[in-house]
């Protein structure tokens, strides 16, 4: 068990209690997870983040700019290592591992000279499996998934709607069960975002993954989610958590409904909260 | 109208001289002058019989002028030739076979140094993707090896290496593996972090993010170093062979110059101009078709 970072000898025997007793039930949790980050400034992106969630769920992290969102999942993904804290994955310790989780940035980051087919079973391939059985499990999935006949065509001629969904495709046949993403229809217009928010749920529901789901709008956020973690601006803490308690499949029209109402005006309280808050953070 | 009209409508009068901004009232709309409506400049193209006939004038102008002038006296003939002498050696240098002996000799040496320093230059410049602190270390070495005239080193090169043919591919080489080295060593800086990342969390080992990621993305800087690559090993071969060589064109400039032969130091010239004209053209057609293969899209 791997416990990183500078934490005094009580603190450090405090976790490694904390560690070693028993199992949990959670898919996936994030435990006392802090992040400084050492330089000119000391910049601590996060502080003491612990995060339980099962699997199967739909869960949404939101939270102002510079909230330690996306550290949270360059953290989950390994790509970076914490100051303090560790991720547990079926309750074993996968802190700095990296290729466990499925993760999607903001850009869909296709490679330009692969065909859409080519970049959609790119995880598999780094897997090792070959290509042509990588390809011919992949195809039924584009087709499924609106990508139909664009496997021989190259991600400069689609749209970005079309980018999005191939970057979420090789993402899911990656083959994970924890997928993260990170404000991946940020970039889309409004009309798309629709659509692929309905996409997404569609997909989700057929893959049965455990989703955590970054985003800066809160309608997306209540819409998708089963659960959702309002976090506090810099240094990123968990605010709240709460289950969003709407029947599942939800139609379009429930953006109009009244408990739709309550979900999203208390998420826009919390984080409308944070203003006074940013402004002694960024004057300290 | 209100006091401010009023005072803004002086104030643009004194300080608008040709009313651009004068606003619309009473007071300055009396005094606008009439203007000349422009127009967006156009220039009518011509046909394309025209515009070759053109070109073809200014050719035959040039060298009638030339073979005029060296027969009437104008131009001095001994210094000058004229094209029906020039002519005249040419056939004479095709006729005795050395036109094919010393334009595959200058070939050669040059495609020879084009490929293997470029190859070499590219392999090192992708080496740099490896280790940050080794491209930092030889990072100042490039660069004093990019300004030095590598010309300079060429009598030397030729003493290691002999009058033949590989000092001539050496000297080539090094000119263009500077180059390419330089140009892939941006590349390799230029390569998106996120990609790297998204390969790292995809689980990919660095020999798969190298081959699938650094590679390809690097690729399209190489090729599009080709054309400059290949007009230097072109210009360090003719150096060399200017130094000492048994063939070669440039050799037969050299020879024409120390015996005086005008005429031949022209049909060398030619020849070259000829052969580097062949070889652009043809590098450009192969970059071409690279990055479409490479690329599959406009523009990066």
């Amino acid at each position: 068990m791997l416990i990183l970072g500078k934490t005094s000898a009580t603190e450090s025997s405090h976790f490694e209690s904390e560690l070693m007793t028993g199992s949990t039930t959670a898919k996936i949790e994030l435990r006392g997870l802090s992040q400084v980050f050492y330089g000119e400034r000391d910049v601590v992106a996060l502080e003491s983040v612990s995060l339980a969630i099962a699997a199967g769920r739909f869960v949404s992290l939101i939270g102002p700019s510079g909230c330690g969102k996306s550290t949270i999942f360059n953290i989950l993904a390994g790509l970076q290592l914490p100051t303090k804290g560790a991720v547990f994955i079926d309750g074993e310790n996968v802190t700095g591992g990296i290729g466990v989780v499925g993760y999607m940035l903001q850009k869909d980051l296709l490679l330009p000279w692969r065909t859409v087919l080519d970049n959609v079973i790119l995880g598999m391939e780094i897997r090792g499996m070959p290509v042509r059985e990588a390809r011919a499990q992949a195809l039924p999935y584009l087709y499924k998934y609106g990508l139909g006949g664009f496997e021989k065509q190259y991600p400069a001629t689609l749209s970005g709607g079309m980018r999005q969904r191939a970057a979420l495709l090789r993402t899911l046949l990656y083959d994970c069960e924890i997928i993260l993403l990170d404000e991946p229809f940020g970039a889309l217009d409004a009309q798309t975002r629709v659509r692929m928010q309905e996409w997404l749920l569609q997909i989700w529901s057929d893959f049965g993954k455990t989703i955590i789901f970054v985003t800066h709008d809160v309608d997306e956020a209540v819409y998708l989610s089963d659960e959702i973690y309002v976090m506090s601006p810099r240094p990123g803490r968990v605010k709240e958590r709460f289950d969003v308690d709407l029947a599942r499949p939800r139609p379009r029209h429930l953006v109009n409904a009244p408990e739709f109402a309550v979900y999203r005006q208390h998420c826009l309280d919390l984080l409308s909260h944070d203003a006074p808050d940013e402004v002694a953070a960024s004057a300290a | 109208m209100t006091a401010t009209e009023i005072l803004s409508a002086r104030f643009f009068k004194v300080f608008s001289p040709n009313k651009v901004f004068s606003p619309k009232t009473s007071l300055a709309a009396a005094e606008k002058p009439a203007r000349r409506r422009r127009t967006l400049p156009r220039e009518r193209r011509w046909s394309i019989a025209a515009l070759g006939a053109c070109q073809a004038a200014i050719l035959v102008a040039v060298f009638g002028f030339w073979e005029i002038g060296a027969r009437v006296g104008w131009i001095d003939k001994f210094f000058w030739a004229s094209p029906s002498q020039i002519w005249h050696t040419f056939l004479i240098f095709v006729d005795s076979g050395s036109a094919f002996i010393d334009t595959w000799y200058t070939l050669r040496s040059t495609l020879l140094g084009f490929a293997i320093g470029t190859s070499l230059g590219g392999l090192l410049g992708l080496s740099f993707w490896w280790s940050n602190n080794y491209a930092i270390i030889l990072q100042p070495y490039l660069v004093a090896l990019e300004a030095m005239p590598k010309l300079a080193l060429a009598p030397l090169l030729i003493l290691v290496f002999g009058i033949g043919l590989p000092s001539k591919i050496v000297i080539g080489m090094l000119l263009t593996m500077i180059i390419a080295t330089l140009t892939t060593a941006a590349g390799v800086r230029s390569i998106d972090r996120d990609g790297e990342r998204l390969m790292y969390s995809l689980g990919a080992s660095r020999r798969q993010v190298f081959v699938k990621l650094v590679v390809p993305s690097v690729l399209p800087w190489l090729i599009s170093v080709l054309r400059v690559n290949i007009g230097l090993a072109l210009t360090g071969s003719i150096v060399g062979e200017f130094i000492a060589s048994q063939h070669g064109l440039g050799r037969t400039i050299m020879y024409a110059g120390q015996t005086y032969d005008i005429a031949l130091i022209w049909v060398g010239v030619f020849t070259l101009s000829i052969l580097s004209a062949f070889m652009y053209v043809a590098v450009s057609h192969l970059e071409r078709v690279l990055l479409k293969g490479v690329r599959h899209a406009p523009a990066h």
